[in-house]
């Protein structure tokens, strides 16, 4: 079943004729996504050759989805135009707008997040890489070929920790994982993503994979302790980043005494969860908790 | 990006709301200047961007402009919490009846922005919400309708604030929104003896993601107080100067976050957070090692990539490349993994340099990294060597 993705999603590709979309449709495509069209309303009405498919572009996802039921948008267009794209695709009513795009004002965010929840959009990202569903569907930038179907979920913050660590696990395999952004205001959080692999039984455990900035991995460990009976094992990056300095991502910025990974660590632990000090170790909890469970 | 005092000051005005006269200067010499021009009596205000100045002597009254030349040579090139002090800001001072605060700040749950305001200004705000949580309000702003005169009437009377703060509440949204701020605050926002709503002492933090519709900030720049992340940044390198001596180059802010920590847990401490991002280019990896080989403090350097969209044989071949263009002067521990591991790790050995050694996992990585930056170079030549 997996979670907000699988081989029955209909894909379109808002951005898709740009250098970034065409490359990772090519990808999609490769993984198994159904990816039925592109959004530009300036190459409206042609279709690109992507090896041996030929996919559509239409001229606004409205024209989209009426023509092919599509379900899913992957956003790759650039900042400055990425609030209207996602406001259109909330407009058509679109379920899920999964945001890959980096350096989004968080003005913006903060409109298309409350324009899209008031219309019952979900939004993933924005700079993030996307969600998989192994051997179903690759909705953005996720390196299918790291790992196999199976029965972890993952959510995550972080790009690269999220492919380190479907990497570690790649023989075990994955249900999904969600890469959730690392910008301040992101659409879908750890929280949301807790809840739907908690409900989904093709889930086993949970790894939540965070880092420094905000609180929504204390507020995760919250709901976990309340209302998560499968098991959890987490990672968090950032123990020696110092006060004020933001570490790549947008939000990863410890503020004062808030937002340190100690902190999140101390929630997360006191919550029942595993809590791995490098990316390997986590692997190693996954493991032994797996273990546990047979 | 955070503004400076006189910065925020600055925007404050352009946007109508009233803060005292003020010059700003580099000089004792233009500090006398300037109070002349203010009218003798004046606040010298460190310009740093941190909290706590007062308490540390970079806030203080002088009397005339002799005074004024006297504490601007005292407070200029002071270090305030690491900062050091390199501009001073001259203010007319005030007649205070009462203190105020205000601010728009993100709320990152609810993903969206929160006015805070509160009749007890001039203090600590986080104290004041901690002792008497009371006496802080907290509203959330609909993004979609912002801060119109209801709202901020709305803000000021959950607050406690006398009615001449609405256009001050308005106005202070108009700043945020229109210059693309993640946080405005004013505090204190004063009354005057004279009744006038005056915008004393501000914090601004801009959206760096802004910034291609913000074109004024290409002049004023985000200012590097270290030469390496300035000599960094001027190359398009996501560097953070840390005080370390384990260089470290990655692909990912998540994955270079965890290899500083992974690198600390071995008991050594990173030198600086670079991510190369995805690509992982020579030109990039060239740069980088370039920048972090210049910072005297590095003993060593750890290479730590993923290979997920860039399999691994380009990132070894970009390595092989970076180091045909750049003199490697100390060890280099290189960890690859993920797509064409293997592929990517034999490029590496074929060529064969002295100082690049390879490891297969992230955590022995960081061990020999760790353990190279701690011997000294006899030792570095014998471990490079075996």
């Amino acid at each position: 079943m997996a979670i907000y993705l699988t081989k029955e999603s209909k894909v379109l590709v808002q951005g898709m004729t740009g250098a970034e979309g065409m490359k990772h449709t090519r990808r999609m495509l490769a993984a198994g996504t159904d990816v039925v069209g592109g959004v530009n309303p300036r190459k409206a009405g042609r279709s690109i050759d992507f090896d041996d498919r030929a996919i559509p572009v239409f001229g606004s996802v409205r024209e989209g989805i009426e023509a092919t039921g599509a379900d899913v948008s992957v956003v790759f267009v650039p900042p400055a135009f990425a609030k209207a794209a996602v406001i259109e695709a909330a407009d058509a009513g679109i379920g899920l707008a999964v945001v890959i795009t980096e350096g989004i004002p968080v003005h913006d965010a903060v409109a298309f997040h409350a324009y899209a929840r008031a219309r019952g959009t979900r939004i993933i990202g924005p700079n993030c890489p996307g969600l998989i569903t192994p051997g179903q569907s690759n909705a953005g930038i996720i390196p299918a070929d790291i790992t196999k179907p199976g029965r972890i979920g993952l959510v995550s913050k972080s790009g690269t920790l999220t492919y380190q660590l479907m990497y570690e696990l790649r023989d075990i395999g994955f249900s999904t994982c969600v890469g959730i952004g690392g910008d301040p205001v992101i659409g879908t959080t750890h929280i949301d993503c807790l809840a739907a692999f908690q409900d989904d039984p093709d889930t086993d455990l949970i790894v939540l994979i965070g880092e420094i900035g905000g609180d929504a991995e204390e507020r995760a460990a919250a709901y976990v302790r309340d209302h998560v009976t499968k098991p959890v094992v987490a990672y968090i990056a950032g123990f020696t980043a110092p006060e004020g300095k933001t570490m790549g991502h947008a939000g990863a910025i410890v503020s004062g005494s808030s937002g340190t990974a100690q902190a999140k660590k101390e929630a997360l632990e006191a919550a029942g969860v595993g809590v791995g000090s490098t990316p390997t170790e986590t692997a190693q909890l996954v493991l032994a908790r797996l273990e546990e469970r047979t | 990006m955070d503004l400076y005092e006189h910065q925020a000051r600055e925007l404050f005005e352009e946007h109508g709301i009233l803060v005292p006269k003020a010059e700003v200067t580099d000089s004792p010499r233009g500090a006398r200047e300037s109070a002349r021009r203010l009218g003798g009596r004046v606040v010298v205000k460190a310009q740093v961007k941190t909290g706590g100045r007062g308490k540390a002597g970079g806030v203080k009254l002088a009397a005339d402009p002799a005074a004024a030349e006297l504490t601007a040579r005292q407070i200029l090139g002071m270090d305030i919490k690491g900062h050091t002090v390199h501009k001073v800001m001259l203010a007319q001072p005030v007649d205070i009846d009462s203190e105020f605060y205000v601010s728009y700040v993100l709320d990152r749950a609810a993903g969206g922005f929160l006015a805070i305001a509160s009749a007890e200004g001039g203090m600590d705000i986080e104290e004041v919400a901690a002792t008497r949580p009371e006496a802080v309000a907290r509203i959330p702003v609909d993004p979609a309708e912002g801060v119109t005169t209801a709202k901020a009437a709305q803000i000021a009377e959950a607050a406690g604030l006398p009615p001449q703060t609405v256009d001050v509440l308005v106005r202070l949204w108009q700043v945020l929104t229109r210059e693309d701020a993640l946080l405005v605050e004013v505090n204190p926002l004063v009354r005057t003896a004279q009744g006038q709503i005056l915008a004393l002492d501000g914090k601004v933090t801009l959206d760096g993601n802004a910034r291609f519709r913000q074109s004024r900030w290409g002049s004023q720049g985000v200012e590097h107080d270290d030469a390496l992340e300035a000599a960094a940044a001027a190359k398009g390198l996501n560097y953070v100067k840390l005080d370390g001596e384990v260089g470290i180059i990655g692909n990912g802010a998540g994955l270079v976050m965890s290899t500083l920590d992974v690198v600390a847990g071995c008991g050594a401490r990173p030198a600086n957070f670079l991510d190369i991002g995805g690509g992982a280019s020579a030109q990039v990896m060239a740069d980088g090692l370039s920048v972090i080989l210049s910072d005297p403090a590095v003993k060593s350097v750890f290479v730590n990539v993923f290979g997920g969209i860039t399999a691994c044989d380009a990132v070894a071949d970009g390595i092989v490349q970076a180091l045909d263009s750049v003199h490697l002067t100390k060890p280099l521990v290189v960890r690859l993994d993920g797509n064409n591991a293997v592929r990517g790790r034999a490029i590496l050995d074929g060529r064969a340099h002295p100082l690049v050694q390879q490891a297969t996992t992230m955590d022995g990585a960081a061990r020999r990294a760790a353990a190279l930056a701690h011997a000294d170079t006899t030792a570095t030549a014998t471990i490079s060597g075996s």
